[in-house]
């Protein structure tokens, strides 16, 4: 177990072009932090040069203190997880399972190794695969054999590489929350690099947004999506993601496709002189307010819905609308770097699943302005984000995040105790 | 995974020739060490026979009479190409690879949609059709010979049986040009046709069914889907097996050794380098022809890479 | 498309590959049946059944005549030639050509792309086009009729077919495996010698057989290049006669082609789904 400690890392490739670009992230003892950002953003790379696979071109890795730039992989310590799990094919589960305890020649018993690899089997349930080869396992078994392989190394961190990715929705839903048992179970720090942003948002302590090779932000998923930094990161947390409007600037008041909303205070200051702003709306934020109580200070507008996804326990409503050419381009900048499509742009309301209203209809929308994001179109920052909530946000976070490690090992604790 | 591993090592490589180039050199180093020897005999036994041949085609030369080694300069290479025996030989070979082929592609096709389709007995079928690739080509050549024969063979009289004695038990398959021929075509066929169809079937195998099955809601009838989707998907694997096949067949040597030794006009090109060099000692005229013989291989392989555009480097390997 | 073939269509394709099977093995049978005749039954239709094809009495006298009778000074010699040049190239051919498809597929090096293209390009070489310079380089440096003289022409046939499809081979094994060996904690050594050479094997092994049958088959080499001290058997077949001077070697040859080609056929069926792979992944004709 320990803290591992990346300072102003850096990875060049021949071109030059820095696939990872001064990242600086502290990662404490028995946290689960998780790298997440569109392909190519240079997520994968920086956990490959956490385990040594790559070198790093500058900057310096630091696990527990010691700079660890210079070791083999096998000289850190870390357990790792690939995205093809990486099974050796002509080695049986138990044999794979054991397979690093046996490279450390004397260290281990042929009992203890025995020991070892049914306790880990037992915590996965593997017993009745052990002696099976990894060719003849489904999926989820391979993923959970080389979990194994990672837990009999008590290595001193996890490390895994978009490990779900080749699992289909139901069995990585399952594998998902038992990767997050399992962490709390044994404590350990725990990187975690994911394109998918649901494992994002319910693993991590803390989640990296990569984009390009440069963090973004790096903040408890409840900060990410309540106080981004960035339209990048806004874009990039949330499903469905966050309506992105165009908004002209005039006086007191934004400008938006459907309608004004007035502006006071610190924000109108914000504003000011700018022509035009980006403004983010969550799509659970509108309401259909014939049948929602919209809450004070509600703006009210009608809007032609396109389309409608009915789900049972809620309700999409596509609604499109011309982009502002002043901010065409960047809004599609925007599309392209979150992997997009480039298709129309269209607003998405989360509705309330009681909401009656078909395709074709005008639907009575309301939102509190309070919940808008308001973005500079040109830098992408955030002019609303507030840093005291953050804060206060990040500080719960990391007091839940203890108790649930506390928990966790006092549960262990009884359960050895019971079983003792 | 592997294109993800192949990019990541792409990348490596250029980063180690911008930043450690020492790393850079070691690596290249090394995969010359390893790679080197085997390199470099490949090349000592078979590019310098080749050089040789064609330094000593330009001599007369007979190795029994070693002092009057003469440089004639192109004139084995014009007395070869303006002989009968020489346009003869090429003729048969050509007959030999134009009908071999023919016969190779549709039936190798055939076997090979068979045992793409089959239920039972496909394994068995897929071990058994291997056979003929098993047998060391002089030993069929023996075979089919022995066959054929009209003393030791039953080629006659089952064909007397099956024709109710319309074909005579004392026809000599060895008498006469055509029919030689026919059967070292025969047994050429057979030999081959089994590495064809396991060619064509990994080309098969590339084939997505949807397609197909989309064809058929498309409303194509079993003839268009086979020309207009499986072929089309399959041209890869197709022109490989072709150009692997052609040039196998053009450098026929021990079927026809074996079965007629060219007698009735039925020596092939390689036969005629062999006679001219192991029988007659014309090492000069030997070369000569060996160097033909390798600008027609050469121009074959040109014509299917440059104007098939076979890509046989990545073709072959999925 | 098991489920939507009618029952019809499946006994169709079942009796069409019934008859591919019989087309198969009616020579291989047919060689097999020819040296189980005695002499005298070998031109007499009416000791034979099915129209002079199998035998009524079954006869070993071929083989005795091959292994101790006269025609074993012939035989058992060239078949102690063709197992030591074969093994030997064999050997050779793929011992280089392991490193060498290690380095191509494994490192990055400025001309491996030509290693590759010339190995292709080598194994499309007419062999006969060979002969003749070896043929007389041979006579004059004493290599002919030796067993290197046979062996470095192999290597020539050997050589380029093994690089080809060990690189097929050595390409198709995941690499992420040797990392993933080495943050377990496993030396470079190590990761090749519990992971890498275990993955490695059986490309190897399938290798050296089609190396090895590549050999066992030439003729034109040993044909051309031997007299008699090293000739192997495809070339010795040739040399035969019969039990006397006037009775013809048919089933001395038979006999003596059965003894070669049952133990290839049966290699070659054992490790048939290997084999296939390898020759398609080569696309190499071996």
């Amino acid at each position: 177990m320990s803290s591992i400690e990346l300072k102003h890392i850096v990875k060049k490739y021949g071109d030059g072009f820095p696939a990872v670009n001064d990242v600086n992230l502290d990662i404490k003892d028995g946290e689960f932090v998780i790298l997440v950002g569109p392909s190519g953003c240079g997520k994968s790379t920086l956990l490959r040069m956490i385990v040594g696979l790559e070198d790093i071109t500058s900057g310096e890795l630091d696990i527990d203190g010691k700079r660890v730039n210079d070791l083999a992989p096998r000289d850190r310590n870390l357990a790792m997880v690939f995205q093809n799990y990486a099974l050796y094919p002509h080695l049986t589960v138990y044999e794979n399972i054991a397979f690093p305890l046996r490279l450390q020649k004397g260290k281990h018993s042929d009992a203890e190794i025995d020991q070892k690899v049914r306790q880990a089997s037992d915590m996965l349930e593997l017993d009745e695969h052990l002696q099976r080869k990894p060719g003849n396992l489904s999926g989820g078994q391979r993923q959970r054999v080389a979990m194994g392989r990672a837990i009999v190394r008590e290595a001193d961190a996890f490390l895994f590489d978009e490990p779900l990715s080749n699992l289909d929705a139901k069995l990585r839903g399952q594998m998902r929350t038992e990767i997050a048992r399992m962490q709390r179970r044994l404590g350990i720090t725990t990187i975690y690099v994911t394109h998918d942003q649901t494992e994002a948002m319910t693993l991590g302590d803390r989640v990296c947004v990569l984009k390009r090779g440069v963090l973004q932000q790096v903040a408890s998923p409840r900060e990410l999506y309540e106080q981004p930094v960035n339209l990048f990161v806004a874009g990039f947390i949330g499903s469905p993601p966050m309506n992105f409007l165009p908004a002209r600037v005039d006086g007191n008041r934004l400008k938006l496709p459907f309608v004004d909303v007035p502006v006071d205070g610190e924000l109108a200051e914000k504003v000011k002189g700018k022509d035009v702003v980006i403004v983010g709306l969550r799509p659970e934020h509108l309401k259909d307010s014939t049948v929602e109580t919209a809450p004070e200070h509600s703006v009210k507008f009608n809007a032609v819905v396109d389309q409608t996804e009915w789900l049972g326990n809620e309700q999409y409503a596509y609604i499109p609308y011309e982009a502002d050419g002043a901010v065409r381009k960047q809004l599609e900048d925007l599309d392209r770097d979150l992997d997009g499509e480039g298709l129309r742009t269209q607003m998405i309301v989360n509705l309330d699943p009681r909401s009656r209203v078909i395709e074709g209809d005008e639907a009575r929308l309301a939102f509190d302005p309070a919940a808008m994001h308001v973005f500079d179109p040109h830098t992408g920052a955030n002019l609303t984000r507030d840093d005291d909530k953050a804060a206060q946000i990040a500080a719960e976070s990391e007091k839940l995040r203890k108790a649930a490690l506390a928990r966790a090992h006092k549960r262990e604790v009884e359960q050895a105790e019971k079983s003792a | 995974m592997t294109a993800v591993a192949e990019t990541n090592k792409g990348k490596l490589t250029a980063e180690e020739k911008a930043h450690l180039s020492d790393r850079a050199k070691g690596e290249r180093n090394l995969g010359w060490r390893l790679a080197g020897p085997a390199f470099v005999i490949m090349l000592l036994v078979t590019l310098y026979p080749i050089c040789y041949a064609v330094y000593l085609s330009l001599f007369n030369y007979r190795l029994t009479d070693p002092a009057g080694r003469k440089l004639v300069w192109l004139q084995n290479y014009i007395t070869a190409l303006s002989d009968p025996l020489f346009w003869q030989a090429f003729t048969t070979t050509l007959i030999i690879v134009v009908v071999t082929l023919v016969f190779e592609l549709v039936i190798g096709m055939a076997i090979a949609m068979v045992m793409n389709r089959v239920v039972w007995p496909r394994k068995t079928l897929r071990t058994i059709v291997l056979i003929p690739y098993a047998i060391v080509t002089v030993v069929s050549g023996f075979s089919w010979l022995y066959a054929a024969q009209i003393s030791t063979g039953f080629f006659n009289r089952w064909l007397h049986f099956f024709t109710f004695g319309g074909f005579s038990e004392n026809y000599n398959w060895f008498g006469g040009r055509w029919s030689s021929l026919t059967i070292i075509c025969l047994s050429e066929i057979w030999k081959t046709t089994p590495f064809m169809s396991l060619l064509l079937l990994a080309g098969l195998a590339q084939v997505d069914s949807a397609q197909e099955e989309a064809a058929k809601v498309d409303g194509a009838t079993w003839w268009q889907r086979f020309t207009k989707v499986i072929l089309p998907n399959m041209k890869a694997a197709l022109m490989v097996a072709l150009l692997f096949r052609t040039l196998d067949a053009v450098r026929i040597y021990d079927n026809p050794y074996v079965m007629t030794g060219g007698a009735n006009k039925t020596e092939t090109l390689s036969m005629l380098v062999g006679t001219e060099t192991v029988s007659r000692v014309e090492i000069g005229m030997g070369s000569a022809l060996a160097v033909i013989l390798f600008v027609i291989v050469l121009i074959i392989a040109f014509i299917f890479v440059k104007l098939f555009k076979v890509d046989l480097t990545t073709s072959g390997r999925s | 498309m098991e489920t939507t073939m009618s029952t019809k269509a499946k006994n169709g394709l079942g009796v069409v590959s019934i008859v591919i099977m019989i087309w198969t093995l009616i020579p291989l049978l047919w060689i097999i049946a020819t040296s189980l005749k005695s002499t005298a039954a070998l031109a007499d239709p009416s000791q034979n059944l099915f129209g002079n094809f199998w035998p009524k009495h079954i006869s070993w006298d071929n083989y005795k005549l091959i292994f101790s009778g006269g025609a074993s000074d012939l035989f058992l010699p060239a078949l102690w030639h063709s197992i030591v040049v074969c093994v030997v190239s064999t050997f050779i051919s793929v011992v280089l050509a392991t490193f060498c498809a290690y380095a191509i597929s494994r490192l990055n090096f400025p001309g491996k792309k030509l290693i590759l293209t010339t190995s292709l390009a080598v194994s499309f070489f007419p062999v006969i086009a060979m002969v003749t310079p070896l043929f007389n380089l041979w006579r004059q440096i004493g290599l002919f009729d030796t067993i290197p003289g046979l062996i470095i022409p192999y290597l020539a046939l050997t050589l380029p077919l093994s690089i080809w499809i060990l690189s097929a081979f050595f390409q198709q094994i995941p690499w992420e495996m040797e990392q993933a060996a080495q943050v377990d904690g496993a030396t470079s050594w190590q990761a090749f010698i519990k992971v890498i050479a275990p993955l490695a094997a059986p490309g190897v092994f399938t290798t050296a057989i089609i190396a090895f049958f590549t050999a066992w088959n030439d003729f034109v080499f040993s044909s051309n290049l031997t007299a008699q001290s090293a000739q192997t058997v495809p070339a010795a077949l040739n040399f035969f006669t019969g039990a006397s001077q006037f009775v013809q070697p048919t089933g001395a040859i038979c006999a003596a082609a059965v003894v070669v080609t049952i133990p290839v056929v049966i290699l070659v069926l054992v490790f048939q789904k290997r084999i296939v792979a390898g020759l398609t992944s080569g696309a190499v004709k071996g």
